[in-house]
C-alpha cells in the first residue's frame, strides 16, 4: 500500500487536519446551504484515506486513534436518539427541537435536534467508508 | 398523540444502532436481539389493542402534515402484520441464540436482523407511496447481507438471482410511483385513492396499476415472477430463512392488498380478474415445484408460492368474506411456515443435511420432534382441526359464493398436494429407517435447548389458532370492512386537511 513519495506524504501530514477542518465547516453550513452530514462525512473519510494512501495501514488507524465501526455505531445510535426528544414535547417522532441561548463571544445561538442528526449521519459515513477501505486494504496486504 | 404507531419501525432501528456499537460482545449482541424483538413485539401487540379501540392509528412523521409530510397509518391489516412481524423476530432472535454461530455474528448478523425487521415493519405502516418504496429497499439491502452471510458459493449464486430479480421489480415500482405523481401530484397513498375515486376515464389508472402488480407480484414471489425465491431461500442459515419465509414475501402481499383496495379500485372486474388467475397459476406451480423436489428447504420454499396463490386469491375475489379469508391465511401462513424452516434447522443439526433422502428415522430417536413437525405440516396442509383449516375453509367459501368454481377447484386439488407434500417429507425424514452408510452427529444436550423453544411456541400458537380462533376471525373481519370501505382510511389520514 505504501506508495514511498515524499511529496504524497509530506501533503498528506499537512492535508489531513485542513481536510478534516473543511469536513466539519461543511456539517456545519450543511444546514441552510450546501454541504451536510453526509458530504462532510466523505471529506473526513477521504483525510483518513489520503494519510492511508501515504503512510501505512497502522499509521491510518493510530491516527483515527478509535476503530471506525465504533464510530460507525456511534453515530447510527445518535442518529436514532435525534428523532426521540420531540416525544417528550408530545409531538411526532422526528420533530425538530430547537434550543436557543446567548453565549459569551458568539451571541445568539440555536442548536437544534437536526443538529443531532446531521452529526449522527457524519458519523456514519465516516464510520462506513473506513470500515470498507481499511479491510480492503488490510485484505490487499 | 399515538406513539404506538411509531415505536415499531423506531425500536428496531434503535436497537439495531447500538448492536453496531456494542459489535465487540458477543453476549451483548445477543442480549439486544433478544430484548428488542421482545420490546418490538410487546409495542405491536400495544399498536394492535389501539388500532382495535380507534380503528386507525396516525402519526405524521416530524409534525409536517398528511399529504405534505410522510405519515405513518395503522389499520388492522397492518398491526395484524406488525403483531406478526414482532411474533418472527421474536422467534428468530431465540432461536439464533444457538443456532447462528459466531461467524455469523461476528459479520454483523444482528444489526442486519434489527434493520431488516425496522424495514419490514416501515412498508406495513408507511402511509406514503414512496416512503414504502424506501422501506422496500432497507429490506432488500438488509435481506442481502443476511443471504450471504457465511459467503458460500451457492449462497453467492442465488443471492445474485434474487437481488437481480428484486432491483428489477424496485425500478417498475419506481416507474409506476412516477406515473402516479404524474397522474395526481401526491405520494400519499390516502391522497391518490382519494384523488383518483373521482377519475372517469380508467384506461391509465388500469396500467399502473398493472405496473404495482408486477412490482409487488415479483417481491411477493407471484406467478410468473416467483423462480427468484426457491433459487435463494435454501441457501442462508436456517434463522434466516425462516425469518425469509415467515415475512419478506408477504410484505409484497400485503403491498398488493393496500394498493388493490385503497387506490385500484376503479375497475375490479377488470383488475381482479387478472389477479385471480395470478392467484391460481401461482398456487399450481408452486405445489407442482414442491413435488418434484426433495430437498427439506426446496420443498418448503416451492410450498411458500403455492400459499402466496390463497392469499391473493382472497385479494381477488374482493369480497368481505374473501378478504377476511385472506388476512386469516395471511396469520396462519407466517406462524406456520416460518415454524416449519425452523424445524428444519433442527433436523439438519441431527441429521447434517438437508436432502430428504439421506435423512430418516428421527421419529424412532426424536418422536417429540415429530409431532411438533405434523402440527404446521398438517395446517399447512389444511387438516382440521388447526389453523389452515379455517383459513383454507374461509377462502374457498368465499369462492363459491362468488361463484369461481375453477379458482376453487384449483385450491381445492393445491391443499390436497400440500398433503402430498408434508407427508412425503414426515415419510422420508421421520418416518423411515436411517438409511444405511450416511454418518449422523446425534447432537440433543446443550445450547439446543434455544432452537426448540421458538418451535414449541409456534406449535402452540397454530393449535391455537385453530382452536380459539374467534378473537382471531374478528379482527380479520374489522380489517376486511376497513379495506372494502376506503374512505375510512382516507378519512383517518386526511380528515382535518381536507375540510
Amino acid at each position: 500500500m505504501n506508495m514511498h513519495s515524499l511529496i504524497l506524504r509530506t501533503a498528506g501530514h499537512f492535508l489531513l487536519p485542513l481536510l478534516l477542518l473543511f469536513s466539519v465547516f461543511l456539517l456545519l453550513r450543511g444546514h441552510d446551504e450546501p454541504g451536510g452530514g453526509f458530504i462532510g462525512g466523505l471529506v473526513a473519510a477521504a483525510a483518513i484515506v489520503l494519510y492511508l494512501f501515504s503512510m501505512d495501514i497502522q499509521s491510518a488507524r493510530k491516527v483515527l486513534r478509535v476503530d471506525p465501526r465504533d464510530v460507525l455505531g456511534t453515530g447510527m445510535v445518535l442518529a436514532v436518539i435525534s428523532a426521540i426528544p420531540g416525544v417528550f414535547r408530545g409531538q411526532a417522532f422526528f420533530t425538530a427541537q430547537w434550543w436557543e441561548f446567548t453565549a459569551p463571544l458568539f451571541g445568539e445561538m440555536k442548536l437544534s435536534t437536526v443538529l443531532i442528526f446531521d452529526i449522527g449521519v457524519y458519523l456514519v459515513v465516516i464510520g462506513s467508508v473506513l470500515t470498507i477501505m481499511l479491510n480492503l486494504a488490510e485484505a490487499e496486504e | 398523540m399515538m406513539m404506538s404507531v411509531a415505536l415499531p419501525v423506531v425500536l428496531p432501528l434503535l436497537f439495531g444502532a447500538l448492536s453496531v456499537m456494542f459489535w465487540r460482545s458477543h453476549f451483548a449482541q445477543r442480549s439486544l436481539g433478544v430484548l428488542g424483538t421482545g420490546a418490538m413485539l410487546a409495542v405491536s401487540v400495544w399498536l394492535l389493542a389501539d388500532t382495535w379501540e380507534h380503528g386507525h392509528v396516525v402519526m405524521e412523521m416530524g409534525s409536517w402534515p398528511a399529504p405534505f409530510g410522510i405519515v405513518l397509518v395503522s389499520d388492522m391489516l397492518a398491526a395484524i402484520m406488525v403483531v406478526l412481524t414482532g411474533i418472527i423476530g421474536f422467534a428468530t432472535a431465540l432461536y439464533s441464540l444457538s443456532g447462528i454461530g459466531k461467524m455469523s455474528e461476528k459479520f454483523g448478523y444482528y444489526p442486519l436482523l434489527h434493520l431488516l425487521l425496522a424495514g419490514v415493519n416501515g412498508a406495513f405502516l408507511t402511509g406514503d407511496i414512496f416512503n414504502l418504496y424506501v422501506w422496500f429497499e432497507v429490506m432488500l439491502v438488509a435481506s442481502f447481507a443476511l443471504l450471504i452471510l457465511g459467503g458460500e458459493r451457492a449462497q453467492m449464486e442465488g443471492a445474485i438471482k434474487y437481488v437481480t430479480l428484486n432491483l428489477l421489480s424496485s425500478m417498475i415500482f419506481l416507474t409506476a410511483i412516477g406515473l402516479t405523481y404524474g397522474l395526481t401530484g401526491t405520494l400519499n397513498m390516502a391522497d391518490i385513492g382519494d384523488k383518483l375515486s373521482t377519475v372517469e376515464d380508467t384506461g391509465l389508472i388500469t396500467v399502473i396499476a398493472m405496473l404495482y402488480l408486477v412490482a409487488f407480484g415479483v417481491k411477493a414471489a407471484a406467478f410468473p415472477f416467483f423462480f427468484w425465491l426457491p433459487a435463494s431461500y435454501h441457501t442462508p442459515k436456517v434463522a434466516v430463512s425462516a425469518l425469509f419465509a415467515g415475512l419478506l414475501t408477504k410484505v409484497g402481499v400485503y403491498a398488493l392488498y393496500r394498493v388493490f383496495t385503497l387506490i385500484f379500485n376503479q375497475d375490479v372486474d377488470y383488475t381482479h380478474e387478472i389477479l385471480l388467475w395470478v392467484a391460481a397459476a401461482t398456487m399450481l406451480t408452486g405445489v407442482l415445484g414442491a413435488a418434484a423436489h426433495y430437498e427439506f428447504r426446496r420443498i418448503l420454499s416451492f410450498h411458500i408460492i403455492s400459499q402466496i396463490g390463497y392469499m391473493i386469491m382472497g385479494l381477488a375475489l374482493f369480497t368481505p368474506l374473501a378478504l377476511v379469508g385472506g388476512v386469516f391465511y395471511i396469520m396462519h401462513h407466517i406462524i406456520v411456515k416460518a415454524n416449519l424452516f425452523l424445524i428444519s434447522g433442527i433436523t439438519f443439526v441431527m441429521k447434517g443435511t438437508h436432502e430428504l433422502k439421506q435423512m430418516g428415522g428421527i421419529y424412532r430417536t426424536h418422536p417429540m420432534l415429530g409431532v411438533l413437525f405434523l402440527i404446521p405440516a398438517l395446517s399447512l396442509a389444511g387438516l382440521p382441526p388447526l389453523s389452515g383449516f379455517f383459513a383454507k375453509f374461509i377462502i374457498i367459501r368465499a369462492g363459491i359464493e362468488a361463484e369461481a368454481y375453477w379458482a376453487v377447484a384449483v385450491a381445492l386439488v393445491v391443499g390436497l398436494l400440500t398433503l402430498y407434500s408434508m407427508i412425503k417429507i414426515w415419510a422420508e425424514v421421520f418416518w423411515k429407517a436411517q438409511p444405511e452408510g450416511v454418518e449422523t452427529d446425534d447432537v440433543t444436550s446443550g445450547p439446543m435447548i434455544w432452537m426448540w423453544i421458538p418451535v414449541i411456541m409456534l406449535a402452540l400458537m397454530t393449535v391455537a389458532i385453530g382452536l380459539y380462533g374467534e378473537p382471531i376471525y374478528q379482527m380479520a373481519l374489522m380489517s376486511a370492512e376497513q379495506l372494502l370501505d376506503p374512505s375510512q382510511y382516507i378519512e383517518a389520514v386526511l380528515g382535518e386537511t381536507r375540510q
